[in-house]
C-alpha cells in the first residue's frame, strides 16, 4: 500500500505461541509453569547438565503440524532442530533448541480483511523451539541490581510462525493476528492469551519513499502485550519513520520496545551481537522424519476451522455477516449456538441474535466463559421453540432465561412453575377492561381513529401482566372488547 | 586466516575475558582449525546429499505424559545465590 504520504510501509510479524501440552518439549517435566511457585518444575534437563540428552514431545510436533496444515504450508518430509548459540541467562545450556532451516512447516497463507479489503498474508515458516526461563530484573537483597532466574518456563514447547513482510498497515497487522489467534483457539493448540505470554508478537516494520527501493534496514519492535499495543507501537512506529525521511535522515536499523506508559517505541539495549547465533544441527537430536501417514492422519483429525463455519453461517444458514463475525470469534459458543440451531429447527439468524445478545449478556454478568456454559443445549432450544410457538413472550422467555441461569432448571419447569403464561381469556378480557376503565382519554382516542392508542392500552395489560400474557391475543381481545365498547 | 578481530568477536559472544597472550594463541589454534576444514573444502562432495548428522538414524519421540520434577532443594543447589527461591545473578539488560 501506498500512504497519501508518498510512503510504503513494510511490515513482517513473527508469532510465538506456547503449545498447549502437558509436557515440555524435550523432556517430561510438566509445562503447567503458570501456577507453579519459581523452580519447582526442572529437571536435570531443563538445567541443562552434562550427559542429559532431549527428546521430542510427539504432542508438539503435531500440534505444530496441525497449525502448518490450517495455514496452507507444506510439510516436507525432512525436519531437523538446529542449536541456537547465545550467552543470556535465560537459556541454562546457552543455546535454544529450535529449527534453522528445516522447519516442521514451510510457506502458506492467511487471508485477513483489514481496511475493507480481502487479503492473504504469505507465511514464510512455522517451526517450534523451546521456551526460556524467565528473568526478574530487581534490585537484590543487599542493594544491587540484579537478575532472578525462574526456570519453570525454559523448555515449554514453543511454535513460531513467521510471516513475509507482506502487511502494509497496523490495521492489517492486528487484524493478521487476531485471525491467526482465533485459528489457534478453534485448533486448539494453545491458549493464545497474550496477557499470560501463550502468544507474543514482535513485528519487524520499516517505512520506504515510495519512489525508492525498499531496503534492507528494518525496526524490530517487541514487547507489545495486546493487540492494542500492537496497532498503537506500528503506528507510532510509521509516524516516527516518517519523520525521519522528513528531516533528511536514514532508517537505522535496530530493536525498540513499546513503552505502554509513554505511548511510544523506545531503543532497547540488546547485546552487541545478539544476532550472530553460529547456528549448528542440533547433535542430540537426529534428523526427523514426518511419514505422509503421520499428515494424513492429522489432516483426517483437523478440526472444522472459522472461515469454513462463518461460510456456512452466512451462506447456508443466512445468518447476517457481522453476527457470524462475532460468533466465530468464539469457538465454544459457535458450537453451543449451532447444536442449539439444529435441536430447535428455527431460523440460526434468530438463534444467533439471541446467544449474542440474552445469553452472552447473562454469561458476562457471572463472569461465566463460553466453555462453562450452565444451559444444555437441549434446554436452550426448549426454550426457543415455546418461543416460537407463541406460548412465551420475548419478555418472558428473558425472565425464564435468567432464572434457567440461576437455577439450572428446565425451560419447562420453570414454566409450569410460574403458570403457564396467562392466556386464558377470562382472567384476560378482565384485565382489559380494567385497562380500558382506567384510560379513557385512550380509548377515546381509539375510537376517533387513533390506532396507535390500543398500543398503549396493550402495555398497560402487559405490564399487569407482568409481561406473561401473549401479546397477539391481548391486541386481539382489546379490539373485540373495544369495538364492543360502542364507540361508533 | 582468522585475524585478530574475529578472535575478540567470538570470545565476547562467549563471554570471555582473553588476555593479548590468550588471543594471539587462540588465533594460531582457531587458524589450524580452519586449514583442516581447508582440507575437507578440496574434496569434490558434489554427488554426495547434504547431511547434517552422520549417524544413520531417525529420531525417537515420546508421547506427551508428564514426571516428577526434581525438588526446589535439588534444583537450586548449583545456584552462585538465592534470592527469593529464584536463581540470583548479576544484573543482565532486559532482553523481554
Amino acid at each position: 500500500m501506498t500512504l497519501d504520504s508518498g510512503y510504503r510501509v513494510v511490515i513482517g510479524l513473527e508469532t510465538h505461541v506456547q503449545l498447549k501440552t502437558a509436557s515440555k518439549m524435550f523432556c517430561r517435566t510438566s509445562a503447567a509453569y503458570a501456577s507453579a511457585p519459581p523452580n519447582t518444575l526442572v529437571c536435570p534437563i531443563c538445567l541443562g547438565m552434562p550427559g542429559v540428552l532431549p527428546v521430542i514431545n510427539a504432542k508438539a510436533v503435531d500440534l505444530t503440524i496441525m497449525t502448518g496444515l490450517a495455514l496452507h504450508s507444506e510439510i516436507p518430509p525432512h525436519a531437523k532442530f538446529d542449536r541456537k548459540n547465545y550467552a543470556y541467562p535465560d537459556l541454562m545450556k546457552w543455546y535454544q533448541i529450535s529449527q534453522y532451516d528445516l522447519p516442521l512447516c514451510v510457506g502458506g497463507w492467511l487471508e485477513i480483511n483489514a481496511d475493507g479489503e480481502t487479503r492473504r498474508i504469505n507465511i514464510t515458516r512455522v517451526h517450534l523451539e523451546e521456551d526460556t526461563a524467565k528473568l526478574t530484573h530487581v534490585v537484590g537483597e543487599d542493594g544491587q541490581p540484579a537478575s532472578l532466574i525462574d526456570v519453570n518456563r525454559s523448555g515449554v514447547p514453543l511454535m513460531e510462525i513467521v510471516s513475509e513482510p507482506d502487511i502494509t498497515s497496523a490495521a492489517e497487522a492486528m487484524a493478521y493476528g487476531l485471525k491467526l489467534r482465533n485459528i489457534l483457539r478453534w485448533l486448539g493448540v494453545s491458549t493464545a492469551n497474550m496477557q499470560d505470554g501463550a502468544l507474543r508478537i514482535d513485528a519487524n516494520i520499516s517505512v520506504w519513499p515510495s519512489d525508492a527501493e525498499i531496503g534492507n534496514a528494518k525496526v524490530e519492535v517487541k514487547n507489545m502485550n495486546s493487540f492494542r499495543a500492537l496497532g498503537q507501537a506500528l503506528d507510532f512506529e510509521i509516524e516516527r519513520q516518517i519523520a525521519l525521511y522528513e528531516r533528511g535522515e536514514r532508517l537505522v536499523q535496530e530493536t525498540r520496545g513499546w513503552d505502554e506508559t509513554a505511548s511510544r517505541t523506545v531503543p532497547q539495549r540488546t547485546k552487541e551481537y545478539a544476532h550472530d547465533y553460529r547456528y549448528f544441527p542440533e547433535p542430540d537430536l537426529p534428523p526427523l522424519i514426518i511419514t505422509r501417514e503421520r499428515v494424513e492422519g492429522l489432516t483426517a483429525r483437523m478440526p472444522v476451522l472459522p472461515d469454513a463455519v462463518r461460510q456456512r453461517l452466512v451462506g447456508e444458514l443466512g445468518v447476517a455477516p457481522t453476527d457470524a463475525d462475532e460468533l466465530i470469534e468464539d469457538r465454544d459458543l459457535t458450537a453451543y449456538t449451532l447444536d442449539v440451531v439444529e435441536r430447535h429447527g428455527g431460523p440460526a439468524a434468530e438463534v444467533v441474535t439471541w446467544v449474542l445478545q440474552d445469553v452472552r449478556r447473562l454469561l458476562n454478568a457471572r463472569e461465566l466463559d463460553s466453555h462453562d456454559m450452565p444451559i444444555a443445549a437441549a434446554s436452550m432450544a426448549q426454550l426457543l421453540d415455546l418461543r416460537a410457538k407463541g406460548d412465551l413472550s420475548s419478555t418472558m422467555a428473558g425472565t425464564v432465561l435468567e432464572e434457567m441461569f440461576a437455577t439450572g432448571k428446565s425451560p419447562d419447569e420453570i414454566v409450569s412453575a410460574r403458570g403457564r403464561q396467562i392466556s386464558d381469556t377470562d382472567a384476560l378480557v378482565e384485565i382489559a377492561r380494567e385497562v380500558m376503565a382506567a384510560n379513557p382519554q385512550a380509548v377515546a382516542d381509539y375510537h376517533a381513529g387513533k390506532d396507535r392508542a390500543i398500543q398503549f392500552l396493550m402495555g398497560q395489560v402487559m405490564r399487569r401482566t407482568r409481561g406473561q400474557a401473549n401479546p397477539g391475543k391481548v391486541t386481539e381481545l382489546l379490539r373485540v372488547e373495544l369495538a364492543d365498547d360502542g364507540g361508533e | 586466516m582468522i585475524d585478530r578481530e574475529q578472535v575478540v568477536h567470538v570470545a565476547a559472544l562467549a563471554r570471555l575475558a582473553l588476555s593479548d597472550a590468550e588471543i594471539d594463541r587462540m588465533q594460531a589454534d582457531l587458524q589450524q582449525i580452519l586449514q583442516a576444514f581447508e582440507a575437507l573444502n578440496a574434496l569434490d562432495v558434489s554427488d554426495v546429499a547434504p547431511t547434517a548428522q552422520v549417524i544413520p538414524l531417525a529420531t525417537v519421540e515420546r508421547p506427551d505424559t508428564t514426571e516428577a520434577p526434581l525438588s526446589h532443594d535439588d534444583v537450586m543447589r548449583n545456584a552462585p545465590r538465592v534470592e527469593r527461591d529464584q536463581i540470583r545473578v548479576p544484573a543482565v539488560l532486559t532482553e523481554d
